[in-house]
């Protein structure tokens, strides 16, 4: 009798972690240095960029994804997926009510 | 033609098992099937709380299109110092945690112990901080209702603050509901989190999860972790809208 | 090809001796169990209590309406009378009918597991229905919440003195059992399934509430949160949803309809499943084109998050976004028509047998083709200016939720109630029932479009005289209704006592479920089965019924 498909238990040690943290205090030290940028346009831009860099190593290493099957990852993409389809098609409606008579 | 299967139940439940460990549920056939399915579980409740604060996110972008002038103005008077240093003691927290994972998993005793209890403090440390900012709010005025003044939003002290009209700094409690609401969100998970982590640390301290079940310890983490990504985006979006050019 | 297989001999089924009815004895077993089975029997008493105190309002909803004047109940007291109905008929009926009551009996069997992957939160889940369910009847019985089921604010954040906080703390609660349903059979679906069980040999059941696990554990979050912001805001009063203080109460309408309307396919997903699973039973024949049954099921999931402003489209969002709406509005209705023409082909040249489930069976694909075919023209940017807010409204989702939905669900436990209890229900008595309800239903709601059409608006107690015929028709319908849905609860409990013994496969049906004894035992399986066949495989079950061995001892 076979067992299901069963994916290999990969431990992250704490050399990684500590790359990861260090990276992760760097972003932080760079997104509060960047708030007192007048960069425009872009100011949301690079912050939310940055909050994605940092939730993304957060997501791969601390929550091991880097190491987990193809269908832990596409939980976590669908998840976001989601979120991104509510905020985006909401917003949607939002831009669009000032476009003007049609 | 019959087709009824007539069967009787086992004498004994444990008549003839396989050796497996004690931690073995009974409906899982091996214990890499139980790991995994309790690690999937856990990251489909992840994703009800990403929908969960999703909504939340929603309502600010709204907000924060419709009313920028008093969400800025807002913002600043939020302490950059404090809420930069409380994203450094999260992320610090989320490796002490991720270092417990490692402990448990290398089955280190006390490398367990010492991790959950830094993340321990380092939660408390955090929930601090939160004190006072919240504490600093009430004496400014800034808590939306009754006691809310526009006095900061009209009348701004710092040269460098454009004075709103009496009716956008009215919004600014919008701005004031959703801090509180997302970072009151965010801090009620926080508290759940500590508490079960005392709860953790005391069963670590009598044995667990040092014996090759570490599904407990590994999936509490990446509900910390989730807590620390929900502050990653709450940081920047709260606190860092257009701060004023350093000199 | 289809395969003709005799029905046992019903004279020679027992009761096995041990199932998992009589496994454990007492208040304590069944209140702490940990078996999805007698989990799934804790759902299926509380939600038919439920259900008629839902039924309760809407007869009463409907005695007003026998007249065109406000004479009956005052205006307040209607509108509480279809908030109500419409809150426990949504959220403590229809939401967890299927899955929580079938599904959890039957799914671990289906995909082969002992359990579900997490029986604990299976419990869990039961308990957070009754603890949303009591904090709904607290708001009930001191006076209820008359917002409509759909909160729309700034009313019922700031103009009605009603138990909103309460009525919404209650959907919050239920919600939350919801959520940890369809994670459950996620998981199991995923990472229980025995060897051999492919994806592609599961039962279509289990891809129909495999896909409507995926909108509750990703929709039910965003009501959560939703109706947290309607309590903070009731309390508060802030304005993050009232127009005077500068908030959008469209912000609520997005927000409460991203989930409303992922609801709707939670909803009926799980009653296509048992529709499958039913009419290839008494059709004798495989579900025709099981590979596009199985991937719409998925595809009405995910086109059903893209939809939901299509609830909203006279509110007040841009015509450009209305537009986007209503096109992938007409998209979803795809994936739910292709699964029509999939069961009509299943029935052509099947052995077709007029058993009860497969009556209700028939009632639903006439009946959710009218009300699928209703929401078209609802999706429709002109037409809805016309319909929304009418009667025609209402008539449409009465027609997808009660003669689809209600009706898979009847058929679902008509058709797994020998599996579940070990004893048929009475088939004449039952097939009356069916065909009472399916009249009653037809009475009541097609004069609904009609009158809707005319343009009578729904929430309203008082209408113009020249409709009051239709309305006379629609109540005299009801009143047949009633007595459709109160038939069963007559003989299914008369049958757990007097019914005849079913055996383990009354039904000469595929599928795991149907090779076990019935009831089942706590295990369900005493070795772990290994499938090696197709779903719905009738000539494995023809070859495996010649060749079956009675064990004992």
């Amino acid at each position: 009798m076979s067992a299901p498909t069963e994916h290999e238990h990969h431990i992250v040690g704490p050399k990684t972690y500590g790359l990861i943290l260090l990276a992760l205090l760097v972003l932080t030290a760079t997104t509060t240095g960047a708030a007192f940028i007048n960069m425009g346009v872009f100011s949301p831009i690079v912050a939310l960029g940055i909050a994605c860099l940092k939730a993304v190593l957060v997501i791969l290493f601390f929550m091991h994804i880097r190491y987990s099957s193809k269908v832990m990852m596409l939980t976590v993409g669908a998840g976001f997926f989601t979120f991104l389809v509510l905020i985006t098609m909401t917003l949607s409606d939002y831009i669009s009510r000032n476009w003007g008579l049609w | 033609m019959d087709s009824q299967a007539i069967v009787t139940g086992h004498a004994d439940p444990h008549e003839g098992h396989e050796e497996h460990p004690a931690y073995l549920r009974h409906h899982f056939v091996t214990v890499e099937q139980q790991r995994e399915t309790a690690s999937f579980g856990m990251w489909l409740f992840l994703l009800t709380e990403i929908m969960f604060f999703g909504g939340l996110f929603m309502a600010y972008l709204l907000y924060r299109n419709w009313y920028y002038d008093a969400f800025v103005a807002s913002s600043n008077t939020l302490g950059i110092g404090l809420g930069t240093t409380n994203t450094g003691v999260l992320i610090l927290s989320s490796f002490t945690m991720a270092m417990g994972v490692y402990s448990a998993e290398t089955r280190n005793r006390k490398g367990l112990l010492t991790s959950l209890s830094l993340t321990i403090c380092l939660g408390l440390v955090f929930l601090g901080i939160k004190t006072i900012e919240y504490h600093d709010k009430y004496t400014e005025h800034h808590i939306p209702g009754a006691s809310f003044s526009v006095e900061d939003f009209v009348h701004p002290t710092d040269k460098r603050d454009v004075p709103l009209a009496p009716d956008m700094a009215q919004h600014a409690q919008l701005f004031f509901f959703l801090y509180f609401a997302m970072t009151g969100m965010h801090a009620l998970h926080m508290i759940i989190g500590i508490s079960i982590l005392f709860v953790l640390l005391y069963q670590a301290y009598h044995g667990a999860y040092i014996d090759g079940h570490t599904s407990t310890i590994d999936n509490f983490g990446l509900y910390w972790h989730f807590v620390d990504i929900v502050w990653i985006f709450l940081f920047p979006l709260l606190y860092l809208i257009s701060r004023h050019p350093l000199k | 090809m289809s395969t003709i297989v005799s029905l046992p001999n019903q004279e020679e089924a027992q009761l096995p001796k041990l199932s998992y009815l009589n496994s454990e004895y007492g208040l304590k077993s069944w209140l702490l169990t940990a078996d999805h089975k007698r989990i799934a029997m804790l759902y299926l008493i509380s939600i038919t209590f439920f259900f008629f105190i839902g039924g309760a309002f809407a007869g009463m909803i409907r005695l007003e309406l026998l007249t065109p004047l406000p004479d009956l109940v005052a205006s307040d007291t209607y509108n509480k009378l279809f908030t109500m109905h419409g809150i426990i008929m949504v959220f403590l009926f229809l939401v967890p009918s299927v899955p929580a009551t079938v599904g959890n009996f039957v799914i671990p069997i289906m995909v082969g597991a002992k359990d579900l992957a997490f029986p604990k939160i299976n419990l869990l889940s039961w308990y957070l229905y009754v603890a949303g369910a009591c904090f709904l009847l607290y708001a009930l019985f001191n006076g209820g919440v008359d917002t409509g089921w759909t909160f729309t604010t700034p009313l019922s954040t700031h103009y009605v003195n009603t138990h909103v906080i309460t009525g919404a703390m209650g959907v919050f609660i239920a919600g939350f059992s919801s959520i940890f349903t369809g994670l459950n059979f996620i998981v199991t679906i995923h990472r229980m399934r025995c060897p051999g069980m492919t994806w592609f040999r599961l039962p279509l059941f289990c891809w129909s509430n495999y896909a409507a696990s995926l909108l509750m554990v990703l929709g039910t979050p965003v009501l959560a949160i939703t109706l947290v912001l309607v309590m903070l805001e009731r309390a508060v009063g802030i304005g993050v949803f009232d127009p005077t203080k500068g908030g959008d109460p469209l912000l609520f309408q997005h927000l409460f309809w991203f989930y409303s309307h992922p609801a709707v396919y939670i909803m009926i997903l799980p009653g296509m499943g048992v529709i499958s699973e039913v009419i290839s039973t008494f059709s004798r024949k495989r579900v025709f084109g099981y590979t596009a049954v199985a991937f719409s099921s998925v595809a009405i999931a995910v086109f059903g998050f893209f939809v939901w402003a299509h609830h909203m489209f006279i509110m007040g969002v841009s015509n450009y976004s209305a537009l986007v709406f209503s096109l992938l509005t007409m998209l979803v209705a795809v994936p739910s028509a292709i699964k029509i023409f999939n069961w009509a082909a299943t029935l052509y040249k099947g052995s077709i047998t007029f058993e009860t489930p497969m009556l209700y069976a028939f009632g639903f694909m006439g009946l959710f083709t009218i009300g699928g075919l209703t929401g078209v023209f609802l999706g429709s940017l002109g037409m809805d200016i016309h319909l929304t807010e009418t009667y025609f409204i209402v008539a449409h989702f009465h027609f997808v939720m009660v003669g689809g939905m209600l009706m898979a669900y009847l058929s679902g436990v008509h058709f797994w109630w020998p599996k579940m209890t070990g004893r048929m229900y009475p088939e004449s008595m039952s097939q009356l029932a069916a065909v009472t309800t399916f009249i009653g239903f037809i009475l009541t709601f097609f004069p609904q479009f009609i009158v809707g059409y005319l343009g009578m608006p729904r929430r309203y107690h008082a209408y113009p005289p020249e409709f009051q015929v239709l309305n006379v028709l629609s109540t005299a319908g009801a009143t047949v209704l009633g007595i459709g849905y109160l038939l069963p609860m007559l003989y299914m409990p008369w049958s757990l006592k007097y019914g005849k013994i079913a055996g383990s496969n009354p039904w000469q049906a595929t599928g795991l479920e149907w090779q076990i004894q019935s009831p089942p035992l706590t295990e369900n399986f005493v070795d772990i089965p290994i499938m090696d066949h197709e779903a719905y495989d009738y000539d494995w079950l023809a070859h495996k019924t010649e060749h079956e061995v009675t064990t004992v001892g």
